[in-house]
């Protein structure tokens, strides 16, 4: 599957696009199909992200999964301060990115 | 410490309101982001993996107790509590928040700081030995000529577009502690005959290509430094490449016209350069090196130091360094704790080195390219009340130039440029050689750790150096020895194929191994390594 992502352009933070809008969690990325580049210059242009794009990912019963580890890590957060990632409660959480 | 004045405090805060109106735009969608990159890159601001990432100066590393409080303040307020030190001796917040940023660098020009320059093609942050005004084998102070220069190249209008980014190193001691020499420009301060004056090498770097700067001058007359610099800039303003980023640095120009053809440009441009009289009229310099006189010393001090507690001993012995002057100490904060991240501290931890700074250091700390803090002054009676500080503030290990002293860029935890993560393999390595004994039985060791070819973990110039890169989405380490950033300058071998992160652990463990195998009295990892050669080394690794 093709999903989007970019960050929010004032908080800077990682977004994945929901089909109607952005969500900070990976687990709400939608499958963009070849929509992907159409949404992401859309939506770049009326502010609401920055610097868009389309990966690669995997669809896993816990919702979609970059296929890089540079995505995995950007929808994760450092895995060395499990206290700021977005999975904090999950002890595991950084063996998500391997 | 050198103070603003008001020409300085009006150009900080003109580009503050600068900066201002140019984010108000971009927020409203009168700039693209192709537009404002640039803009936000001229005010260290970056756009990194999870957040805008904002690199603030802290001018040869030099600050005082009352910045490292804002930037403990920063870190608390706009940040998540916390603040990475570089490699090049400032300081970045990685969670920033594009319409806060004008705020915060508000805030910082309240105290005579800015993030000016730390991104974009031109002259950055000069760089410096972290501990001038306070070591002994210096021949000048290299602070006044690191401001001088701090104010010349400030603005520079004929050098904020550079082919490439630009960097510049003032040391003034035999002892390389700055590795000036794997700098665009390395200046040492020399004396001849009496006259002050300055080595000038030229065309040094890491990165892809790493070089080793080359002497293009054995001694320019201190009072034609700048126009020799701005010789320096102007011939590889006008013939370095600006067609291929990879060769655009000064040291490929360097490299591909010869080191004498780059000289006798240099020194051709100079004699024009020197008629439009830039370098400062005595009275200037005079006024800028007032700014870095001696403290008030206290006389007839006793250099007798109480190391009966063992643990203190362990720190004075591996972080404490010789001083000037007479029942003074030089004391180095580790930010390189056990399992910690590399030059990582809390806005608690800064402040409270703010603090000792201010009660046990005329106020006045020190950033080093190695990421660890350094307070330059401290009476050697006040060193055992400072380390029991340090030490309740998890500040207090005693590792400097150890095995566990590692320098990390961020890696692919933080930075978008990255392929691998160093700070995880950082800290397997220090929890592997986490036995203080064991860390001192192997002495002086640098381990240097890059997440990509960039090389800001100085990876070429580690007596083991680790370059981590991306093998088909798989992160992988090659291994480097024989490098040195100091005065005994070399670049690291690789030694062979790469090792999963765990593999690369190993593989230095049995490095080490060789190593005390084949020491003689004396011999550091790199000696023996240069005098044996990699073969030893490679057999026990790779088998």
């Amino acid at each position: 599957m093709k999903i989007l992502t970019g960050n929010d352009l004032a908080s800077g933070d990682v977004v994945w696009w929901t089909g109607t809008g952005w969500s900070r969690h990976v687990e709400d990325a939608i499958d963009v199909n070849e929509q992907g580049e159409g949404i992401a210059r859309a939506e770049e242009g009326a502010r609401r992200v920055n610097v868009p794009y389309v990966i690669e990912a995997s669809a896993t019963p816990e919702g979609p999964r970059p296929a890089h580890i540079k995505d995995r890590i950007r929808a994760l957060g450092p895995t060395i301060r499990p206290d700021l990632t977005l999975k904090p409660a999950d002890p595991a959480a950084g063996n998500w990115v391997i | 410490m050198y103070q603003y004045d008001k020409y300085d405090q009006k150009q900080v805060d003109a580009r503050v309101e600068d900066f201002r109106d140019q984010v108000a735009r971009r927020l409203s969608g009168a700039l693209s982001e192709d537009q404002f990159k640039p803009l936000r890159l001229m005010n260290g601001l970056y756009l990194q993996l999870h957040a805008y990432m904002l690199r603030v100066a802290i001018p040869y590393g030099t600050l005082s107790g009352l910045q490292m409080h804002k930037l403990a303040d920063i870190a608390r307020k706009y940040d998540r509590g916390y603040a990475h030190f570089t490699t090049r001796q400032n300081i970045q917040y990685n969670w920033i928040k594009l319409d806060e940023t004008p705020d915060i660098l508000a805030e910082l020009a309240q105290v005579e700081m800015h993030a000016i320059q730390t991104s974009g093609n031109c002259i950055r942050n000069i760089s410096s030995d972290q501990y001038a005004g306070a070591a002994a084998d210096e021949v000048a102070d290299p602070r006044p000529w690191a401001e001088l220069l701090r104010q010349w190249s400030s603005f520079h209008p004929e050098f904020s577009y550079l082919p490439r980014k630009f960097k510049i190193c003032v040391i003034a001691a035999a002892e390389d502690r700055a590795a000036m020499r794997l700098h665009d420009i390395g200046i040492e301060l020399v004396k001849r005959d009496g006259v002050l004056g300055a080595k000038i090498f030229v065309g040094g770097g890491m990165g892809r290509t790493p070089m080793i700067a080359p002497l293009i001058k054995e001694f320019v007359p201190a009072e034609d430094l700048l126009s020799f610099l701005e010789a320096c800039l102007r011939v590889y303003n006008r013939h370095g490449r600006r067609d291929n980023i990879y060769k655009a640095r000064i040291k490929i120009l360097v490299h591909e016209i010869g080191i004498a053809e780059y000289a006798r440009q240099a020194e051709e441009e100079f004699l024009h350069v020197k008629s439009l009289g830039i370098d400062p009229p005595i009275e200037e310099f005079e006024r800028i090196t007032a700014f870095f006189a001696p403290p008030a010393w206290e006389e007839g001090l006793s250099d007798d130091l109480d190391l009966s507690d063992p643990d203190f001993r362990l720190w004075v012995d591996q972080n404490v360094i010789a001083h000037k002057q007479p029942g003074y100490a030089i004391a180095n904060i580790s930010l390189k704790a056990t399992d910690g991240i590399p030059g990582d501290a809390s806005a608690d931890q800064i402040d409270v080195m703010a603090d000792l700074g201010d009660r046990y250091s005329f106020g006045e700390l020190r950033v080093t390219h190695a990421q660890n803090i350094v307070l330059p002054h401290v009476k050697k009676s006040d060193l055992y009340a400072l380390w029991q500080a340090l030490d309740a503030a998890g500040l207090a290990t005693a590792n400097l130039d150890l095995i566990s002293d590692i320098i990390a860029c961020p890696g692919l935890d933080y930075c978008s440029l990255a392929n691998a993560r160093s700070i995880p393999l950082a800290q397997k390595i220090t929890k592997r050689f986490a036995d203080p004994a064991r860390q001192r039985d192997l002495g002086e060791l640098k381990l240097k750790i890059s997440g990509c070819i960039n090389a800001c973990g100085h990876h070429h110039a580690g007596h083991i150096g680790i370059l981590g890169v991306d093998r088909k989405g798989t992160e992988n380490f090659q291994l480097l020895f024989g490098g040195s950033g100091a005065e005994d300058v070399s670049l690291a071998k690789i030694i062979g194929p790469g090792f999963s992160e765990d593999g690369v652990v190993d593989a230095i463990e049995k490095a080490t191994d060789v190593y005390k195998a084949l020491r003689t009295e004396g011999e550091r990892f790199v000696d023996t390594y240069r005098r044996v050669g990699m073969d030893p080394f490679k057999e026990a690794i790779y088998g």
